[in-house]
């Protein structure tokens, strides 16, 4: 079973369980620090174990955010960030051609 | 308001975010040449469990990496990533997650169990709800080889659980 918050991703690698909440991605068990919302997502990703008979099973929780700020700011690309971007695209790059020199890229 | 702002307020479009067309146009942006393929599959595994979930052994299984080292960590700095299992107790004060491309604005990651939820399966083990929590968690990088995952950290994770006897794998990515 996954618990998780990109449920896009999920879904289309196609998996048997999946308990989704849409949260920023980063706390997909329940807010920080609020126990109760944990523990109600930890028991019904349990009780997804149990109930779920078909693969491709996806349960959403009830829980909300709060507010809807972080949906168009994560990732997000326009005319403030657009040069930012490719500049660092050309650094990423640069890295990415030193950590290959370097051998600390994962063998094929 | 933004166009952006503006479009998630509206509800003719979809509510939930699409991570691949975000994470496309992001990524085109940065001058990558080609769009990243996402793992796609028309049919999935499923397997009814064996036994009452009150008998069974479960897994958990991070993304996050199994370092106690502050935030600011240079990311280039880190071992090359690789599947790995570490003992359940003592629970890990904190895990290392800032090589992941969770929401940094939005959230953090420093409370443990909003994303490696170690003390609620506990509790439901002392609630007799779960039979047993593996001795050891395990992590899996986040690879974008598909390859890699499919034919090195998958089977070694699978060998991992397999050699502690876990039934139930409960996967939580960042």
């Amino acid at each position: 079973m996954i618990c998780g918050s990109a449920r896009d991703i999920v879904e289309q690698a196609s998996v048997p369980r999946f308990l989704f909440t849409d949260f920023p991605l980063g706390n997909p068990m329940g807010k920080p620090y609020d126990e109760d919302m944990q523990r109600a997502i930890t028991n019904m990703g349990l009780d997804l174990l149990e109930d779920a008979r078909f693969p491709r099973t996806t349960v959403q929780t009830p829980f909300s955010w709060g507010d809807d700020a972080w949906r168009s700011s994560f990732m997000r690309v326009d005319d403030s960030n657009r040069e930012l971007l490719r500049r660092a695209g050309e650094i990423r790059k640069k890295q990415q051609a030193r950590r290959k020199a370097e051998g600390r890229v994962r063998a094929e | 308001m933004s166009d952006q702002e503006r479009v998630v307020a509206d509800s003719a479009y979809r509510a939930f975010v699409s991570y691949i067309d975000k994470s496309r146009e992001f990524y085109d942006a940065q001058q990558y040449e080609r769009p990243y393929r996402w793992a796609r599959h028309d049919e999935s595994p499923f397997t009814p469990l064996a036994k009452p979930l009150s008998e069974s052994r479960i897994g958990l299984v991070t993304t996050a990496v199994n370092l106690d080292l502050p935030d600011d960590t240079d990311t280039e700095k880190l071992p090359v990533a690789s599947t790995f299992a570490a003992p359940v107790e003592p629970v890990p004060e904190r895990l290392f997650t800032q090589s992941r491309s969770w929401d940094k604005e939005a959230t953090h990651t420093n409370d443990l169990d909003s994303f490696f939820p170690i003390h609620h399966l506990q509790a439901a083990v002392e609630a007799g709800r779960v039979g047993s929590i593996s001795e050891r968690f395990y992590g899996i990088p986040t690879e974008y080889s598909q390859r890699r995952t499919n034919d090195a950290d998958a089977p070694k994770l699978l060998e991992l659980i397999r050699e502690d006897g876990v039934e139930v794998a409960l996967l939580v990515p960042l």
